[in-house]
């Protein structure tokens, strides 16, 4: 029953199986959640701490919203209340917390390979909810959770994943995790938007927006970020919205059987136009609702608690 | 140091007279009198008394060593090293980094001048001098080119060289700018001294924190790309060429650093420039788990890269191997791997791992280690050493080359302990580091 991986660190070599199991076991906690009573018993005194070192409105809540629904005993971190303001090392505050007798740690951190450091300073389980530019792993599990309800399969689906890609930790979580499941992922930015090496990537690569989304099944819309204008990656948000934005326009064009994704939170009228993320086609508030069901499965397989 | 791998004398008191030594049945490598034979090594009075077949007649050997299966050579300089004094003795002094020099064979370094204050005028030159004394190693301090690093000022050469600097370098950066580029290769014709250039366009470095590559793609770190050290080694050699002067290119890293090297060569630039273990030995595809131990500037490159500097060195293109020996205490390298300080220390495995990667592998013969490792790094600084000449300073290295030991960093003689080759194993070692006739090393 359990995985084959200690820790869920990223989507980078997890085997299809586990994958799997770990979307099982999502479907069936989805489940629990249509119940009136949706708590399960199956992290009773087991204690998860949620190390938040960026801002996170989504994650953190679904989150804790998972640990709460599995019985598990959730306890806060954010940087701007702890005493990293004093200048506490990361290691020492990991070992402040571990020695207080914990069982899993979910951490968020602004520096690509922070749930790898963690490792190797606690004994405890670690849950990457978001590290720099590496990877979200939770994210692209909801994500496949998301698709996988909807179509029914993964296998020999095609996504195009469309905006900001190299700033993207779900765009690295998703072109791991989807191409082990079997789909075709097409990445597409701006040429200053992608990584200048992608050949270690299992996934295309185009800059043109209708190439990205000929043939596809899912279109997923990155968030663009305001702060990167004007630092030489694009000249403006209304060329950006022309070349890269998905309007009815433009979605209208594609088979009404398309999906489309958002990891939230979208600008509107930037890279998703208003009518569009919330028209039929939009799936975006089932990944929020599958984001807990899936966090339920990770904590609950990786924290080998009593069974469901 | 009970638990140390060897012991260095220190301080080193001056004896009057010196023990005279006699070192028997060593293979002498010295590269610079076309010597590369068994033979015996007599010193006497600090200097080099005789190399020859026979013992000199009538000399009184106090010490005798028996260097059988073992290399004896001009003492190793370690051209490029950060000894932190003064300002950071938390991870390094002149005190301990000699004594990881002496322990790892070298008899000379040269210190780079990004300490606290930095190197940039006289007195500070004079201070690093002043304290290297006693020391079991020879200190030669690097001066800055602009003051306080800051690219804007030009140091004044003339008074640091007269106070004992043999080079100026604001290493840890590029001099930015063009002009300050230029003028400052142009007043270093003056002194015959090389200006040793950090080559980094910092315009493409900013937040970067390995190499750009397939695997900073992997994992998400934002990479240094290749060119930003490419073009600041061409634009270097083209104002040193253009103003007649000489430039020495710092750690290069690239395959593209290396060819334009080669081809400036090719045209008879006064370029020389050097590489360190490192880059030989590990790729960025060793970053994986994003271990500290393993970032410095310039970054671990591709296999491709580490390929071409291999080859670089086989062909000549690189002159020197330095370690840029660069000690941080663990507060800075125990942290997430952007928050962590680039550099790892390497005096006490820079000559092992040349041995277990480029002669046991067959880049290089001894004969040609030891020209990049004593005679070219003398040459660079305009120093004396890097020869067993008779009547020379009695500066030697007795390596064995064969002798494998696992890397203990708690074992280390250095302050700090971030090294890349940690628990690795290596082939090689220096037995005895002997400076001006005496032992300073001897490892157990």
């Amino acid at each position: 029953m359990a995985l084959s991986i200690q820790h869920l660190l990223g989507l980078e070599g997890v085997a299809k199986e586990d994958i799997n199991r770990i979307l099982d076991t999502a479907d069936s906690f989805y489940e629990v959640l249509q119940r009136e009573i949706k708590v399960v018993p199956t992290l009773r005194g087991k204690t998860i701490v949620n190390l938040f070192y960026e801002p996170s409105t989504r994650t953190r809540l679904s989150f804790e919203l998972a640990e709460k629904r599995l019985s598990g005993s959730p306890l806060n971190f954010s940087a701007s209340t702890s005493s990293v303001q004093k200048g506490e090392s990361l290691k020492d505050t990991v070992r402040n917390i571990a020695a207080m007798k914990i069982d899993m740690i979910v951490v968020r951190h602004g520096a690509a390979g922070v749930p790898y450091f963690l490792t190797r300073c606690t004994d405890a389980v670690i849950v990457n909810a978001g590290d720099g530019l590496h990877e979200h792993p939770t994210q692209s599990l909801l994500d496949m959770m998301t698709i996988r309800r909807h179509f029914g399969r993964l296998e020999g689906l095609k996504v195009a994943i469309v905006g900001d890609i190299w700033h993207s930790r779900v765009a690295r979580s998703n072109a791991w995790g989807m191409t082990t499941m079997g789909m075709d992922v097409v990445l597409c930015g701006p040429p200053t938007f992608l990584p200048q090496h992608t050949e270690s990537l299992p996934v295309r690569v185009t800059d043109d927006m209708d190439t990205a989304v000929e043939g596809v099944d899912v279109i997923m819309m990155l968030r663009v970020q305001f702060e990167r204008q004007g630092t030489g990656l694009f000249p403006s948000i209304r060329e950006y919205r022309q070349r890269y934005g998905l309007d009815k326009e433009r979605l209208s064009r594609l088979p009404k059987e398309v999906i489309v994704m958002h990891p939230g939170p979208i600008n509107r009228g930037i890279e998703l136009a208003s009518n569009v993320a919330d028209c039929e086609q939009s799936v975006i508030l089932d990944q929020v609702t599958n984001g807990v069901a899936v966090r339920m499965a990770v904590l609950y397989l990786l924290g080998g608690g009593e069974s469901a | 140091m009970p638990d140390s791998y060897g012991r260095v004398t220190f301080p080193v008191t001056p004896v009057d007279p010196v023990p005279p030594i006699l070192i028997t049945g060593g293979r002498v490598i010295d590269p610079a009198n076309d010597i590369d034979d068994y033979l015996t090594v007599a010193l006497s009075g600090g200097t080099i008394c005789a190399v020859g077949k026979k013992i000199p007649e009538g000399f009184e050997a106090g010490v005798t060593i028996d260097a059988k299966g073992m290399w004896v050579v001009p003492g190793l300089v370690d051209m490029h090293v950060h000894l932190r004094e003064p300002g950071r003795e938390d991870k390094e002094t002149i005190a301990s980094g000699t004594m990881a020099a002496a322990a790892g064979g070298f008899t000379a370094v040269a210190c780079m001048p990004n300490t606290t204050p930095a190197l940039d005028e006289e007195s500070k030159i004079r201070y690093v001098v002043q304290r290297s004394e006693g020391c079991p190693c020879r200190v030669y301090p690097v001066g800055a080119i602009t003051e306080k690093l800051e690219g804007e000022k030009l140091a004044p050469f003339g008074e640091m060289v007269g106070a004992g600097a043999k080079a100026f370098s604001d290493d840890g950066r590029s001099v930015s700018n063009s002009y300050m580029m230029r003028n400052a290769l142009n007043y270093s014709k003056s002194f015959n001294v090389p200006l040793i250039c950090h080559c980094e366009d910092h315009d493409l470095t900013g937040q970067c924190h390995m190499n750009e590559s397939a695997m900073s793609t992997r994992l998400g770190v934002r990479g240094i790309p290749s060119i930003a050290e490419e073009i600041v080694v061409a634009r270097d050699i083209m104002i040193a060429e253009y103003t007649g002067a000489r430039v020495h290119i710092a750690h290069v890293t690239t395959a593209g650093a290396v060819q334009i090297v080669r081809e400036a060569k090719s045209r008879g630039a006064h370029v020389t420039c050097e590489t360190c273990p490192h880059y030989f030995v590990f790729t960025d595809e060793d970053l994986a788990t994003y271990d500290t131990n393993k970032k410095m500037n310039p970054p671990l490159r591709t296999p491709r890269d580490r390929a071409a500097v291999i080859e670089g060195l086989s062909d000549g293109t690189i002159d020197v191997i330095a370690s840029d020996h660069a000690p941080h205490c663990s507060e800075e390298k125990d942290v997430e791997f952007a928050a962590a300080a680039f550099g790892v220390i390497g005096l006490e495995t820079s000559l092992a791992a040349a041995i277990t990667h480029l002669i046991d592998t067959n880049v290089l013969v001894p004969s040609h280690l030891v020209e990049k490792m004593s005679v070219a790094p003398n040459r660079v600084l305009g120093l004396q050493g890097g020869t067993l000449a008779a009547s020379s300073v009695a500066d030697i290295t007795i390596i064995d080359p064969s002798c494998e030991w696992s890397v203990d960093s708690s074992r280390f003689f250095s302050k700090s302990r971030n090294t890349p080759f940690e628990g690795l194993t290596l082939r090689g070692a220096a037995r005895y580091t002997i400076l001006g006739g005496r032992i300073v090393f001897e490892r157990r």
